[in-house]
C-alpha cells in the first residue's frame, strides 16, 4: 500500500528527477582498470558542484582498461572544464562528453510491482508494450526487466506506479558512439 | 652494480640513484625504516629535517632551484599527513616533486594499525598522481613513472605510498623496465594554424602586452621570449612566480602585475588592447574582477595544461604547449606592429608612478629590501615566506634570472621560505642564497634553523619583523575599521638570541640608516647560516593595491583617506 505521504514523496522525486534531466549530460570514460581510479575520477566531479545520478564501471575486452558510463548533472558551462580535468588524469586514456551526440544509449530496469493475481494480466500488458518481461512471480508481487533509453524506462515507471513499485533498481546508462566512431 | 637479490628499499633507493637525485629530506618512522636502512649504503645524502613540512619544502626548493624533482622520505601516518601542506604547495605552483611515504604491512592496511593513514586517499586532492606499492617488483617501474611524470608537461608533485612489508621484501629487480604510461599525453609545440593566427593578432596590436608566468620559467622560455620581445617591442608584465622568465631590470619589463603589481604595470594591463599570457594561469591574484578584466582586448593564452584554456577567461586564440617551444615557432612569424606610441607611454608611467615609500619614522622594510638589491647586485637565489614582506621583495627585488626567485603563490604557504632556502643552497651550493621571511610565517617552519646550522648552509634569513601578522593587519586596517583581531605577535623570541642557541650569527637593524651597513656584515658571512632581524615599521602597508575581486581601474596606490568596501573576491 502506498499512502498519501509515499506519494507526493514519489511524484516530487519525480518533479526533481526531470529538473536535473535537464542539466545531465552522459560522459564516457576509458580508464587504467585498478584500485583507486573511480576516487579520482569521482573528485573532479564534487569539486565543481556535480551530481553523479548514474555510474557504470565495466571491463572492456582489453582487461587493462575498464570503461565507466557517467550521467551526472550539473552547469553546463563548467562541463568542458569538468572533461579537460578527468582527461588530465593520468588514469584517463580518454573522456568524452556524449551529451546531444547521436550515440546508442542503453540502460536496464528491474521493476518490482504490487500485484494481485487479478492484476497480473493488465500489468503484463504494459510491460509487454515495453518490451519488457516477467523476470519473477509471488502471490503479491510481479519483477519486472526492461531495457532501453532512460526516457522509455521513465515511461514504463509511471505506467506502473499506480499499481504501486515496491522496489526499483536500474544500472544507469551505457553509451557506445555508432558506426566507426569511438566512444 | 647492485646485488642480485636485495629489499624493495634497495631497488628503491637504487632507482631514485640512478636518476640524478644527491639529497633526499625527510624524517624517518617505524614503517620506513627498510627504506632508511637501505640509504646506509647509499651515495645519496640524508637530510634529516625536523619537521616532514620542511623536508618537503626542502625538496621544493631544490625543485625550484634546478628545475629537477626534490626527493622527500617520511614515515607513515603522521609523518605523512605533515607532508600534505607541502604537496599541496607544490601542486598550486607545478614543481616537481616525489614524496615516499612508508606504510603499515598490507596485512594490516585498512584496520587502524598504528600509524596508519589512508596516505593515497589523504592526498588525491594534492597529487598529480599518485601509486600504493602492492608488489615489490613493480619498484622501478613506479619509479620511472614517478619522475617522468614529475618533471614533465605541466611538473607536479607525485607521491609513492610503500607498505613496509613491500620495501622489506627480497627481490630480484629488473631495472629494465618501460614506463607504461596510456592515459599521459604531453603536449610539446603548439597547433602551427593557431600559431600563425596569434602572430597576425600581435601584428594588428597597437597597445599589446606580455603576460609571463611561472609556465615561462620552468620550460625555459628566456631566449626566445627576450627575442620576441625585443623584436616586436612589446612591454612585459610578470606574475609573481614568472620572475626570472625575463629580467625585470629589461627597460620592457614593467615588473609585477596583479594585487600587488607596480602601478605602471597594472596601467598598462588596464590599457591594454591585447594581452597575450605565457605560462600564467589567469590567477585570481592577476585578474582581479574577471568581467573587468581587460574587457577589450585580444586575449591570448599558451599554456601546456589544457585544462587551463577557458577556465578563468576565454581566449580569442589559445595554443597548447610547452612555452618555449611555442615563442621558437612564433618568433620567425612575428612580425612588429606599431607599438612606439605605447611603449613611449608606459615609459612615462614608469616615471611618473615609481615604487616609493617615504623614509621618515622607523625603519623600512622597502629601504632594506631596496639595500639588499644593491648590496647583492641582484644576483642572489631569494626565497619568501607569504605576507607582506613577500610582496615588498617581489616589488623592490627585481629578478633577472631564471630560477632565482622562489616563492610560494598559489598556495600561500607560510613557513616555506626558510626550508625553501635550504633546499635551494643544496641545490646550489655557490650561490648566495636569502630567504626573506616575516616574523609569523618563519616560526612555522623554525625548527628547520637546526638543519641549516648542522649542515653550515650560509643561507641568510632576513625576518621582516614587525611583530604583527602583517598582511592580515593590514587588510583589517583596510577594509574592517583597523578592528585588529588575531594578529598581534606577541610572544616573539629575540632572534638574534635564537640565531645564537642554534650556535648560529645574529644580526640586528634598528634604523635605516644602519640596514646598508648590518646587511653588508651578514652577507659577508659565509660561516653558515645567520638570521639578520629587522625590526621594521609596525604599521606600514603594501601599495599599491588592488583589492581582491576589485577590478583594475580601483587600484589604489596611496594609503587611503576614506574608508574602503570590503572586498568581495576570493580571500
Amino acid at each position: 500500500m502506498i499512502n498519501g505521504t509515499t506519494k507526493a514523496a514519489v511524484s516530487e522525486s519525480k518533479a526533481y528527477r526531470t529538473e536535473t534531466r535537464t542539466n545531465q549530460h552522459s560522459i564516457s570514460l576509458l580508464v587504467n582498470n585498478k584500485p583507486g581510479v573511480l576516487i579520482r575520477i569521482s573528485l573532479v566531479f564534487a569539486r565543481r558542484g556535480y551530481n553523479i545520478d548514474s555510474l557504470v564501471v565495466s571491463p572492456t575486452h582489453n582487461g587493462k582498461f575498464a570503461r565507466m558510463n557517467i550521467v551526472a548533472s550539473g552547469e553546463p558551462k563548467t562541463l568542458e572544464q569538468i572533461i579537460r580535468q578527468l582527461n588530465k588524469l593520468i588514469d584517463v586514456i580518454h573522456a568524452k562528453d556524449h551529451t546531444g551526440e547521436t550515440v546508442v544509449e542503453k540502460e536496464l530496469a528491474l521493476i518490482k510491482v504490487r500485484c494481485a493475481p487479478e492484476k497480473r494480466t493488465e500489468v503484463l500488458q504494459i510491460a509487454e508494450h515495453f518490451k519488457g518481461q516477467a523476470v519473477d512471480l509471488s502471490e503479491s508481487t510481479i519483477l519486472i526487466q526492461a531495457t532501453g533509453g532512460t526516457e522509455k524506462l521513465d515511461a514504463l515507471e509511471t505506467m506502473l506506479d499506480k499499481y504501486g513499485i515496491v522496489e526499483l533498481a536500474r544500472t544507469g546508462k551505457v553509451i557506445m558512439a555508432r558506426g566507426e566512431s569511438g566512444t | 652494480m647492485p646485488k642480485k637479490t636485495c629489499t624493495g628499499a634497495d631497488a628503491l633507493i637504487h632507482c631514485i640513484q640512478q636518476h640524478g637525485v644527491e639529497y633526499i629530506f625527510g624524517h624517518p618512522g617505524g614503517a620506513a625504516i627498510p627504506i632508511f636502512d637501505a640509504l646506509v649504503d647509499s651515495p645519496i645524502k640524508f637530510i634529516l629535517t625536523r619537521h616532514e613540512q620542511g623536508a618537503t619544502h626542502m625538496a621544493d626548493g631544490y625543485a625550484r632551484a634546478t628545475g629537477r624533482a626534490g626527493v622527500a622520505l617520511v614515515t607513515s601516518g603522521p609523518g605523512a599527513t605533515n607532508t600534505i601542506t607541502g604537496i599541496m604547495t607544490a601542486m598550486m605552483d607545478s614543481v616537481p616533486m616525489l614524496v615516499i611515504t612508508g606504510q603499515t604491512i598490507q596485512s594490516m592496511l585498512g584496520l587502524d594499525a598504528f600509524q596508519e593513514a589512508d596516505v593515497m586517499g589523504l592526498t588525491y586532492a594534492a597529487v598529480k598522481h599518485s601509486y600504493l606499492v602492492r608488489n615489490p617488483n613493480d619498484i622501478p617501474r613506479i619509479v620511472k613513472e614517478a619522475f617522468y611524470i614529475a618533471e614533465s608537461g605541466r611538473p607536479g608533485p607525485v607521491l609513492i605510498d610503500i607498505p613496509k612489508d613491500v620495501s622489506g621484501a627480497i627481490i630480484e629487480p629488473n631495472y629494465n623496465v618501460e614506463i607504461d604510461l596510456p592515459g599521459y599525453v604531453i603536449p610539446s609545440a603548439g597547433d602551427p594554424e593557431a600559431i600563425a593566427r596569434c602572430a597576425e593578432l600581435l601584428a594588428a596590436a597597437k597597445k599589446p602586452l606580455l603576460l609571463i608566468g611561472h609556465g615561462a620559467v620552468i620550460s625555459d622560455a628566456g631566449r626566445p621570449l627576450k627575442a620576441l620581445a625585443e623584436k616586436l617591442q612589446i612591454p612585459i608584465v610578470n606574475t609573481l612566480l614568472g620572475k626570472g622568465a625575463f629580467p625585470e631590470t629589461h627597460e620592457l619589463s614593467l615588473g609585477m602585475l596583479g594585487m600587488h603589481g607596480t602601478a605602471y604595470a597594472n596601467m598598462a594591463v588596464a590599457e591594454c588592447d591585447l594581452i597575450m599570457s605565457v605560462g600564467s594561469r589567469w590567477d585570481d591574484r592577476i585578474t582581479g574582477k574577471l568581467a573587468a578584466f581587460c574587457p577589450n582586448a585580444v586575449k591570448i593564452h599558451v599554456d601546456i595544461d589544457p585544462a587551463e584554456i577557458g577556465k578563468m577567461i576565454k581566449p580569442h586564440c589559445a595554443i597548447v604547449g610547452d612555452a618555449r617551444l611555442v615563442l621558437e615557432e612564433l618568433l620567425p612569424l612575428a612580425r612588429k606592429g606599431d607599438t612606439g606610441e605605447w611603449i613611449s607611454h608606459l615609459k612615462k608611467l614608469k616615471k611618473r608612478f615609481p615604487l616609493h615609500y617615504r623614509m621618515h619614522g622607523g625603519l623600512k622594510a622597502q629601504y632594506v629590501l631596496d639595500e639588499l638589491f644593491r648590496l647583492t647586485k641582484g644576483k642572489a637565489i631569494v626565497t619568501t615566506d607569504v605576507g607582506q614582506h613577500q610582496m615588498w621583495a617581489a616589488q623592490f627585488y627585481k629578478t633577472d634570472h631564471r630560477f632565482h626567485w622562489i616563492s610560494s603563490g598559489g598556495a600561500g604557504t607560510m613557513g616555506f621560505g626558510m626550508p625553501a632556502a635550504i633546499g635551494a643552497q643544496f641545490a646550489r651550493p655557490d650561490a648566495q642564497v636569502i630567504a626573506v621571511v616575516g616574523d609569523g610565517g618563519f616560526q612555522m617552519t623554525q625548527a628547520e634553523l637546526a638543519t641549516a646550522a648542522v649542515n653550515k648552509l650560509p643561507i641568510k634569513i632576513l625576518v621582516i619583523n614587525n611583530r604583527y601578522l602583517g598582511m592580515v593587519r593590514q587588510w583589517q586596517n583596510l577594509f574592517f575599521d583597523n578592528r585588529l583581531s588575531g594578529v598581534d605577535l606577541e610572544g616573539n623570541p629575540d632572534f638574534v638570541k635564537l640565531a645564537e642557541a642554534y650556535g648560529m650569527q645574529g644580526f640586528r637593524i634598528k634604523r635605516n640608516a644602519d640596514a646598508g651597513r648590518v646587511l653588508e656584515r651578514a652577507l659577508a658571512y659565509n660561516d653558515g647560516p645567520c638570521i639578520i632581524d629587522a625590526e621594521v615599521e609596525k604599521e606600514d602597508n603594501v601599495f599599491p593595491m588592488i583589492p581582491a575581486g576589485a577590478s583594475y581601474q580601483e587600484m589604489v596606490l596611496e594609503p587611503p583617506k576614506m574608508k574602503m568596501e570590503k572586498p568581495v573576491g576570493s580571500t
